[in-house]
């Protein structure tokens, strides 16, 4: 079953004068609980794509169906419902809270969706349970090292029990032991059925992936699946 | 196994954040940088403290004024030799040089009246009191017994007024103010005493208990007489005033018109006299000081609109510093009105608190005035404490309408950039 079905995605930026083609025509179909990594030198449209993927940013031209209904032509709040329950991002740099404690930010997506604090709670007991996290449940960012900070952001990211999982170099403000304690782990989460996406500038990385995609000036370089 | 419980999302159908989601979050965005929520808190504060306190001094002088001339006598109309300036010129004025003076017989004719209930005559001047060696300047007035109900005076106990009737007139008696009596007998009993006043031995029949107060004439500090007497020491038959108390509230009118027919009938058909009506004053101060209160009250309230700017520079201040929080929330499936909410519940939260802690250092200060001057009744009206509060609160959330919407707006992908 195909997950993400991109064809002839356009976007384009202004650059003064110039038009920068961060995607120029991507055919892409990802299926349900593959396991994607995408490299690219830096301006090469990878993360464009990445946050095409997220509902982030709305390409120029082209259709993009995930589970199988064009979410292109949603509006800004039905895209949001979408990314509430069908997708999570994990950053490069945590983007989590300062102010909120560990437990506090793995709540924030069920706090938006308006699920109830009874549920909320034990959801996050068992997230926190299941990421290793329960003796830092209370603790704020700046008192967690780094590994532990993407556990809590890669924790929040699967709180909604996504479809698809977003990572944009989330081992890129890591040591490499911790990197690849969050590389096991997202790979986990992918044997248990997410669909993981991986943007990286790291081949090494990348090669982890069953699939890997190369990006160059917008376009797909090479899919090993083809 | 996730994708396999596939739900369609249908955000009219989707549960939104709860109300007191919104305030928890708002509040840990408020307390997470205290110095900032702070002075907003502050100037918030002082906006609707000035409010208070000003309004609350402005009202103070309004009742004090009213208070006093309540003290005055309640419908009261009072009679002044000579013509005011209001009616204009008049003929008469120029053949005429002086106005005729007001005498005790006019007083008594005033009786006649029959909206009238009693009066009293008025004559004041100073001369000198003494007593056991013992020398003092006080302020004389002559009058009748009458002025004891007229101008609602408290007496101290075994104390007695002007006797009645023509005695009261002519008797060798004086009622004295507190402060006379303090300064001139000290600790001896004062009633009974014999005292020099000008040229004439009085006996102190009264002490008038001690006010504070009173307009035009402090009571502590005066001495009554019979009217006659009084005269007779200034040398002079005229009167200084005609205090008539109508029959009831409604009366005022009509005794001030058939005061005034029976005067111009007594000066040979001249309106040579001026009478005013308490009412009208007191109307007038009333209205004035009310106009007042409104202006200083709304001249404190600009500093709320300041106040109001200031929450506006703040939540624009809150959106830049958290950027990447807002690019975050996105991300993780907040709308935009969910962003504009939590941003609005901010402001919210700062004018409330302002607004409250404001209200109570308002409160102080009038009570700190009120313990100062207790005579001032420094209150704030309950219509200025309303409208300091309502602006507060419409200005804090109005102000923060745009910071909240450029917040709600931020495009996700530029958001998550900056952090």
């Amino acid at each position: 079953m195909a997950l993400i079905e991109l064809s002839g995605i356009e976007r384009a930026f202004h650059l003064g004068d110039s038009v920068v083609h961060a995607l120029a025509g991507i055919d892409l179909v990802i299926k349900a609980g593959e396991y994607v990594s995408i490299v690219g030198a830096s301006g090469s449209g990878k993360s464009t794509l990445l946050n095409v993927l997220g509902l982030l940013d709305r390409p120029a031209a082209g259709s993009y169906h995930l589970e199988d209904r064009d979410v292109t032509t949603l509006s800004a709040n039905e895209q949001a419902a979408v990314r509430s329950r069908r997708i999570g991002f994990v950053f490069q740099s945590f983007h989590l809270v300062p102010r909120l404690t560990a437990a506090e930010n793995i709540a924030l997506p069920l706090l938006l969706a308006g699920i109830a604090p009874a549920e909320r709670e034990a959801r996050v007991g068992r997230a926190l349970r299941e990421f290793g996290l329960e003796q830092r449940a209370r603790h704020r960012p700046d008192e967690l090292s780094g590994g532990q900070r993407q556990r809590v952001a890669i924790a929040r990211a699967t709180i909604m029990q996504p479809a698809l999982l977003l990572a944009d170099e989330p081992t890129g403000n890591l040591d490499r032991a911790t990197g690849e304690e969050v590389i096991r782990l997202l790979e986990a989460l992918n044997a248990g059925g997410v669909t993981l996406i991986l943007v990286t500038h790291d081949p090494a990385l990348a090669a982890h992936a069953q699939r890997q995609l190369v990006m160059e000036d917008g376009r797909l370089k090479s899919d090993t699946d083809r | 196994m996730p994708a396999g419980e596939q739900v369609t999302p249908d955000p009219e159908r989707m549960p939104v954040m709860s109300g007191a989601d919104i305030l928890r979050f708002a509040r840990t965005a408020a307390l997470g940088y205290p110095l900032r929520t702070a002075l907003s808190v502050l100037a918030m504060a002082i906006g609707v403290a000035a409010v208070v306190v000003l309004t609350a001094l402005g009202d103070g002088a309004r009742r004090y004024v009213v208070g006093q001339f309540s003290a005055l006598g309640s419908n009261l109309v009072i009679v002044l030799p000579g013509r005011s300036a209001t009616g204009g010129f008049n003929p008469v004025n120029v053949v005429t040089s002086t106005p005729r003076d007001l005498t005790v017989e006019d007083a008594q004719a005033l009786l006649a009246a029959p909206a009238v209930r009693q009066l009293a005559p008025l004559t004041v001047g100073t001369s000198e009191i003494s007593f056991g060696g013992r020398l003092r300047e006080v302020v004389l007035a002559g009058s009748t017994a009458s002025l004891k109900d007229v101008r609602h005076y408290q007496l101290e106990p075994g104390s007695h007024f002007l006797p009645e009737g023509e005695a009261g007139r002519v008797a060798p008696v004086a009622v004295v103010g507190a402060k006379i009596r303090d300064e001139v007998f000290g600790t001896q009993p004062a009633i009974g005493q014999l005292i020099r006043l000008g040229d004439r031995r009085l006996r102190v029949i009264g002490i008038l208990k001690a006010s504070g107060q009173g307009m035009g004439m402090n009571t502590d500090e005066l001495v009554v007489v019979p009217v006659a007497l009084a005269q007779s020491l200034f040398n002079s038959n005229t009167l200084f005033r005609i205090l008539v108390e109508a029959r009831s509230r409604g009366q005022i009118e009509a005794a001030k018109a058939q005061v005034l027919d029976i005067l111009k009938a007594r000066h040979g058909g001249e309106e040579d006299v001026t009478v005013i009506t308490q009412d009208a004053v007191l109307a007038t101060f009333d209205r004035l000081l009310g106009a007042l209160t409104a202006a200083v009250g709304g001249i404190a309230a600009i500093s709320l609109l300041v106040a109001g700017i200031l929450v506006m520079n703040v939540m624009l201040v809150a959106v830049a510093q958290r950027t990447g929080e807002i690019g975050l929330l996105k991300a993780l499936g907040a709308r935009e009105a969910d962003i504009r909410q939590l941003f609005l519940a901010e402001a919210a939260m700062l004018s409330l608190f302002g607004a409250a802690s404001g209200y109570l250092l308002g409160e102080a200060g009038a009570f700190a005035l009120r313990s100062f001057f207790p005579v001032f009744p420094a209150y704030p009206p309950g219509w200025a404490v309303a409208a300091a509060l309502i602006t507060a609160l419409a200005t804090g959330l109005g102000f923060s309408l745009l910071p909240a919407q450029r917040a709600a707006r931020l495009d996700p992908v530029q958001a998550l950039m900056r952090h």
